[in-house]
């Protein structure tokens, strides 16, 4: 695949470029903290931010999202009937996705994009959108992309990857989309193939900042009973407040609930992200709750995220190692803890290899 | 697991059952048409529960609707929501549908407010049934608790219209006390009915109560089965599925010959909202209806 150069006099043309063709989603500094947020006219995206606080997913996923309007004035025709909202998505570009929220797509994809039934609001959203990565030079402390199926330079879920070395930035197509984006900024300078190498040494460096990794590969063979029933469960949600921060900074946690609301004479059906580690997202109407515990729910979490997704898809574990929710967590629950757990523990004699990782 | 499957698949090792059929999964597609539909008629069945009977506004859209015993559907009341409801009646009939409703939460109240007349949504339906045609040629146990009656009467309505199919019929009800006790007009028809076995229970009897008193186990007590030749269909909180089919299977019913239809806070119906999951299971694609069998290899579903 061609390597294009683009330099900073380029890259600020060619972002101009772009936003008369797709609506340009990037990292913007607001306050302490960087947000993808939908650029305007002469503004650029930060390259410099090492990640968003919060994952690029309610681009294309909504944190609230209407899906139906309806009338309740009874001297209209259409009187309580749900109305689909108009759901024609004009094509996104996100630049500056890192690896890791890029591989989230293709998760959460699995849930909503299933051989059975798909989600149009999702699937409009997403392929509408073309994904620009920028690859990681240097990892934060929490960062375990190399143990969760990516790595700092990974390109699953991306059309794009950006390479950024000093004041240039080097941009490979990945699919058909990422190439007509590419054309579409107008840049056409061709890298020299000395840059290869330098690419290469960049990839290496970065892989090594990486200073945590998560062995995965034991939770597959383990049955759901023997973790199930592990003591640890109870150990490790002793602090957990069930705030619910881990599954909205998350970028592959899905669980939506539906809501109606009604103003006046109209209303609209949405559908809110929700969290399961809420005591009213599985309570029933009679009373009764499967999950009533808090250390229910967050085993619920991590089970589902380390071992049922594995179980029902196959296809790695439904985490890409970007930490947000372990730097987020008001009292320190850590997931690559958790992980080692889940990994190394032996249901014959109920403990966790001393082995540390 | 490997160990509790080993000591069953001995005994049961000749008898396996037909896995249940899920090929609703291919016809999901249809379900998120959303039907506009009538309630004709409200029968007050005690001060918690309504029977609603509704029926299609467009006559067209019964020969896309039809459904098995087991089966739910998601019933929608614009500003209110929507909530899954198991199907009351039999799916024989095709002029109405009969839905039968606990006031509990959101929707039901308002529900319970409605007039005959009142427009409501239809969805569906929904999820796995119970295998009605394989049970041909047994013995069946109808077995319900509380308002477990609700989706069992679809399954009692199928074995009285099939009763030749059918070997010995037995239909256990229990219930907290004889106020709460579902479709009460309907077990004299049922008792006339020619070897069909109907016995209700109550634990807390009032002044006039003459039938037997205690838990639902206890009609279990003067049932003589053949184990081989039965099957069980139980309905009911979660946690007489525990002791009913724990009897049962202390009888020699085997476990993949019962089956229980599990309750589950939904959302989307199509497996989505990841709300109704019990491990990598998702209730309303892979249940309601499961084989007991299925559910005690699933931690948390009861």
């Amino acid at each position: 695949m061609k390597l294009i150069k683009i330099d900073q006099q380029s890259w600020a043309a060619g972002i101009e470029k772009v936003k008369s063709d797709y609506r340009v989603f990037g990292p913007v500094k607001e306050k302490n903290d960087h947000e993808f947020k939908l650029l305007e006219q002469n503004e650029m995206p930060d390259v410099n931010c090492q990640n968003t606080r919060l994952s690029p997913k309610s681009i294309i996923y909504p944190q609230s999202q209407v899906m139906f309007t309806y009338s309740l004035d009874e001297s209209k025709d259409d009187c309580r009937i749900m109305k689909e909202v108009e759901n024609v998505k004009s094509p996104m570009a996100i630049i500056g996705v890192r690896p890791c929220d890029a591989l989230a797509f293709p998760i959460v994809r699995r849930n909503f994009d299933s051989p059975e039934y798909q989600d149009t609001y999702w699937i409009k959203a997403y392929e509408a959108t073309t994904f620009v990565g920028l690859a990681c030079n240097s990892a934060c402390g929490t960062c375990f992309c190399t143990s969760a199926g990516t790595g700092p330079f990974g390109e699953e879920g991306l059309d794009v990857l950006m390479i950024a070395d000093g004041d240039d930035l080097y941009a490979k197509s990945i699919t058909a989309k990422g190439e007509s984006f590419i054309q579409a900024a107008g840049w056409t300078t061709e890298a020299e193939s000395a840059v290869d190498s330098k690419i290469d040494e960049l990839k290496t460096a970065a892989e090594s900042s990486i200073n945590s990794s998560v062995a995965t590969d034991k939770i597959k063979n383990k049955t759901i009973l023997e973790l199930y029933d592990a003591p640890f469960w109870e150990e490790e949600a002793f602090a957990c407040i069930n705030c619910g921060t881990c599954t909205y900074v998350c970028p592959t946690c899905w669980c939506f609930d539906v809501q109606d609301e009604t103003h006046g004479k109209s209303g609209i059906r949405m559908r809110n992200w929700d969290s399961c580690m809420f005591p009213l997202f599985t309570h029933h109407a009679s009373g009764h709750n499967p999950r009533n515990v808090k250390y229910e729910r967050l085993r619920q979490r991590f089970m589902h995220k380390l071992k049922y997704y594995v179980d029902k898809y196959d296809n790695g574990i439904q985490c890409v190692g970007c930490g947000r929710c372990i730097r987020l967590c008001p009292v320190n629950i850590d997931i690559r803890k958790i992980c080692y757990k889940m990994n190394s523990f032996d249901a014959e004699s109920c403990v966790c290899e001393a082995t540390s990782s | 697991m490997k160990k509790i499957m080993q000591s069953y698949d001995i005994r049961h090792e000749t008898d396996m059952v037909e896995p249940l059929d899920f090929n609703r999964r291919s016809r999901l597609k249809d379900v998120d048409r959303c039907f506009k539909a009538e309630i004709t008629n409200v029968i007050r069945l005690t001060d918690m529960e309504k029977l609603f009977q509704i029926r299609m506004v467009n006559d067209k859209d019964w020969e896309r609707f039809t459904f098995l015993p087991g089966q739910f559907v998601m019933l929608e009341l614009p500003g209110y929501g929507e909530i899954p409801i198991s199907f009351s009646s039999s799916p024989s009939i095709r002029s109405t549908i009969e839905l039968c409703i606990r006031k509990a939460g959101k929707v039901t109240q308002a529900l319970h407010k409605a007039k005959r007349g009142a427009i409501v949504g239809l969805r569906g339906p929904f999820g796995t049934y119970f295998p009605m045609e394989p049970m041909k040629g047994n013995n069946i146990l109808l077995i319900a608790g509380g308002l477990g009656l609700a989706p069992l009467r679809a399954p009692i309505s199928f074995v009285i219209e099939n009763r030749a199919d059918f070997k010995e019929v037995h239909i256990l009800y229990g219930a907290k006390d004889p106020s709460q006790l579902l479709f009460d007009y309907q077990y004299e028809e049922w008792h006339r009915i020619d070897d069909i076995n109907l016995e209700v229970i109550v634990e807390q009897p009032d002044k006039s109560w003459i039938g037997p008193v205690g838990l639902i186990t206890k009609l279990l007590d003067d049932i003589q089965i053949t184990p081989d030749e039965t099957y069980a269909i139980v309905c009911g909180p979660p946690i007489m599925f525990k002791f009913v089919c724990k009897r049962l299977s202390e009888m020699g019913v085997p476990m993949q010959r019962m089956f229980v239809s599990l309750e589950r806070r939904m959302h989307c119906g199509v497996g989505k909202c990841c709300r109704c999951n019990i491990g990598s299971t998702y209730t309303c694609l892979d249940g309601p209806v499961f084989d007991f069998w299925t559910v005690m290899n699933l931690k948390e579903a009861i």
